[in-house]
């Protein structure tokens, strides 16, 4: 029997209201006890002593980019999950937009035997919604279902026509699939680079205006209602579109929303502006869609995120080669690399007193699990919780370290990060993936 | 026996000038607009001359990389290198073509490794001089880039208006048209308003950007954008006006849906001599060209007395001899012997 003890550390599991010092053990790669001592009572185990340290389950990550098959270039499952446990996830669900797109089954199942055989954490395949992500005729939901999809997502565009959302929603519901949407109506954003707003004037920039998300959101919560279908929308970045899902909750409909590290931390003036205003600059790693909002924004996200309008943090990892981005803004391949930095820039809002650190947690742990029902599906019964026979997924996190971000030292081969150079508090101290140690910075003690 | 007098060449080198290269006017201070209008006084008047060529700039290299088709400020970046003496040469490509091949940093390291000293570039996106400058030591000048920026149209301007009307503090100037998709009103908002003058934009409120009122954006960001006043009526816009610079209309403008006709534009926007009659009796009218008679500036008026368009076309080549004389960093600017 492998036996892994962590001991005295402050085990935070929303999942089960638990938030003491206790020691965690893991057997056989489950969670076997949680409690104080508990560690104590075991005779042959590794050790680790995570005194003055919080514990917590896996993080769980509805939104990573993958890349793989297609873009290796730009990111392998052997990279991505390196970089997911180097950010203290354990679970990831793999967007579809690879090359082929997973819109069949043996593009779902190559992706899995994939992931069994490099991947560092577990993968979760998400299916298109749409064959071939073109947005002319849904994917075979059914199959993709079987071949074990968590959800359904064209992500990257926008399911634009309005009557093949209403279908892709309604014949969801026959497997329980939420039906992930990036928000953003490609006729209104056309070729917008960055958020509308001052910045883009001051660039001169097309803009992307809020309102390309917000008219979305509202049609799909109409259209969820209509088919009693499970939307999920994706990095939700508009006080808007907070508004809209608040209301929707609020009259029951089946919707679940998820929100950026970035979005929740940045604004549009990253793309522009270095120390002050005099000068300009064309951040390319900070082009993001959708894109970096405004300081209301922020506010907005901050609260949803609290009272849990906002269902789950999740990070959009996008990684991107150097070539898609040191190249004219216009053609900058958009987003950011996050797994490795969402820790860091979701522990802002602790420490700026806009969430406590539990309720963090949860938005990163049971969140994200609960909001696509995989609390009740078969097969994953525990998942981002510390509870006995879960998974012995585990983070190790020091709130308060603080680090400076070098993507030279990232996993992920993405680089393209608006933070580089800037320091962060909260750090990611060890990962434990099926009670093996992922991911150690060698701050953690062995017994 | 002849007593050698040495005769130190004039010097001229600028009491302010800091920059490696011309990306926009915002990062000017009011003291290098200074350095830079009055070189081209001198530059002018090497212009003016019946064989206008002077050697200052023997042996500099300018390289015109023009990703955009244009006629006159390709003309005149070759002509203002040429008449100081520089070596020149022009490339013209589309973007698409770029888009498929060669890079944009690739193609500035490649001129600056054939030992190109300045590059000016002209370009369809936003930025990419400033992409430019970032990969290469060679001085970039933007000839303008997307919608974002034209400053060496911005300094002949200033230097237009300037020869006219002298301290530019508390006059007003007026740009009439589409403000959003023009780099020229973005470069010419930071440097009228630099000098000091009243800015005021006018068009429709589809070709007037956003977040340019002041309460569009937050407080701790107001210098983020220069101070002007935003009209969507001309006529109130031209009131007590020194200065009415009209802008280009491209027609691309009515098929995106930002306008409903040419027509129904020039009824609203156009610059005719009868809105003028509103400005103050010696106003000065302006555009950057190319124009569209008709459209957004009545024919008579373009050619009437109060236009000073042909006279912006002339100074742009003595204002463009000026920043590539800066840029090089030489101090004497021989040439009496050719008078």
């Amino acid at each position: 029997m492998a036996t892994l003890a962590i001991h005295n550390g402050r085990v935070i599991d929303p999942a089960l209201g638990r938030d003491g010092i206790a020691d965690v053990v893991i057997v056989d790669g489950r969670i076997a006890r949680v409690g104080p001592n508990e560690g104590d009572m075991v005779v042959e185990a590794e050790r680790i002593d995570a005194t003055g340290l919080v514990v917590v389950p896996g993080f769980v990550d509805l939104h990573t980019h993958l890349r793989e098959p297609g873009f290796e270039g730009k990111e392998t499952i052997r990279t991505g999950t390196a970089a997911a446990a180097r950010g203290g996830y354990t679970t990831v669900c793999a967007m579809a937009n690879t090359r082929p797109p997973m819109d069949s089954r043996a593009a779902i199942e190559s992706v899995l035997r994939e992931a069994e055989k490099s991947g560092i954490v577990r993968v979760l395949p998400i299916g298109c919604i749409t064959r071939g992500r073109e947005g002319a005729e849904l994917a075979p939901a059914g199959e993709l279902a079987g071949a074990g999809v968590v959800a359904l997502s064209d992500d990257g565009d926008a399911v634009s026509d309005p009557s093949l959302m209403r279908h892709a929603l309604e014949y969801a519901t026959r497997w329980g699939l939420p039906v992930a949407q990036h928000c953003e109506d490609p006729a209104l954003v056309r070729d917008g680079q960055m958020h509308e707003g001052w910045v883009a004037t001051r660039l001169g920039l097309r803009g992307r205006p809020a309102s390309a998300e917000e008219t979305f959101v509202a049609r799909d919560i109409a259209l969820a209602e209509l088919t009693g279908g499970h939307l999920h929308i994706c990095h939700v970045s508009t006080a808007g579109s907070v508004a809209l899902i608040a209301a929707a909750k609020a009259r029951g409909a089946h919707v679940t929303a998820e929100v950026a590290p970035h979005h929740l931390t940045l604004t549009h003036e990253e793309v522009g502006f270095g120390d002050d205003y005099r000068s300009i600059h064309y951040h390319t790693n900070a082009k993001v869609n959708p894109p970096l909002r405004e300081e209301v924004d922020i506010a907005a996200l901050r609260a949803a995120l609290r009272s849990g309008i906002i269902d789950a943090v999740a990070t959009d990892h996008a990684p991107h080669g150097q070539g898609d981005k040191e190249i004219e803004f216009d053609l900058a391949a958009p987003g950011l690399t996050m797994l490795e930095t969402s820790f860091a820039l979701c522990m802002k809002l602790v420490h700026d007193g806009d969430i406590d650190l539990p309720t963090l947690i949860e938005r990163m742990t049971i969140g994200p699990v609960r909001a696509w029902g995989l609390d009740i599906r078969a097969g994953f019964d525990g998942l981002g919780t510390l509870a006995p026979g879960a998974p012995g997924d585990v983070a190790i996190l020091d709130p308060n370290a603080e680090w400076t971000v070098d993507p030279a030292a990232f996993a992920s081969k993405g680089k393209n990060t608006p933070l580089a150079g800037r320091m962060l508090r909260g750090l990611v101290v060890a990962t434990v993936f099926g009670g093996a140690l992922v991911h150690d910075t060698g701050r953690v003690v062995a017994l | 026996m002849t007593a050698e007098t040495p005769t130190r060449p004039r010097s001229t080198r600028p009491a302010a000038w800091r920059h490696t290269d011309i990306l926009d006017l915002d990062d000017f201070d009011v003291d290098e607009i200074e350095t830079v209008l009055t070189l081209a006084d001198r530059m002018r008047e090497v212009l003016d001359r019946r064989i206008a060529r002077v050697p200052a700039l023997r042996g500099y290299t300018v390289v015109n990389l023009f990703y955009e088709p244009s006629t006159r400020t390709r003309a005149s970046f070759e002509l203002a290198g040429k008449v100081l003496g520089a070596d020149v040469i022009t490339i013209t490509t589309s973007t698409s073509s770029v888009v498929k091949g060669e890079s944009l940093i690739d193609t500035v390291r490649t001129m600056r490794a054939m030992r190109a000293d300045a590059i000016v570039m002209r370009h369809s996106m936003a930025g990419a001089a400033y992409l430019a400058a970032e990969h290469t030591d060679a001085a970039i000048i933007n000839a303008g880039d997307g919608s974002h920026a034209h400053p060496t149209q911005a300094l002949l301007d200033l230097y237009t208006i300037r020869k006219h009307i002298g301290d530019l503090r508390g006059k007003r100037v007026v740009m009439v048209g589409d403000i959003a998709h023009s780099r020229v009103a973005r470069s010419d908002m930071w440097g009228l308003t630099a000098l000091g003058a009243e800015v005021v934009v006018c068009g429709p409120p589809t070709l007037l950007p956003r977040g340019l009122r002041p309460g569009d954006r937050p407080s701790h960001a107001e210098s983020a954008l220069p101070p002007v006043i935003i009209e969507t009526e001309i006529d109130r816009a031209i009131e007590g006006a020194d200065v009415v610079m009209a802008l280009r209309l491209q027609s691309e403008r009515q098929q995106g849906g930002l306008l409903p006709s040419l027509h129904e534009y020039s009824q609203f926007y156009q610059v005719t001599a009868e809105r003028l009659k509103r400005a103050k009796p010696h106003h000065l009218l302006m555009h950057p060209g190319p124009k569209n008679e008709g459209v957004e500036i009545a024919a008579t008026v373009a050619s009437g007395s109060a236009s000073i368009i042909e006279e912006q076309v002339t100074n742009g080549v003595a204002v463009r001899m000026a920043l590539l004389y800066l840029l090089s960093g030489r101090t004497d600017l021989p040439g009496e012997e050719t008078r």
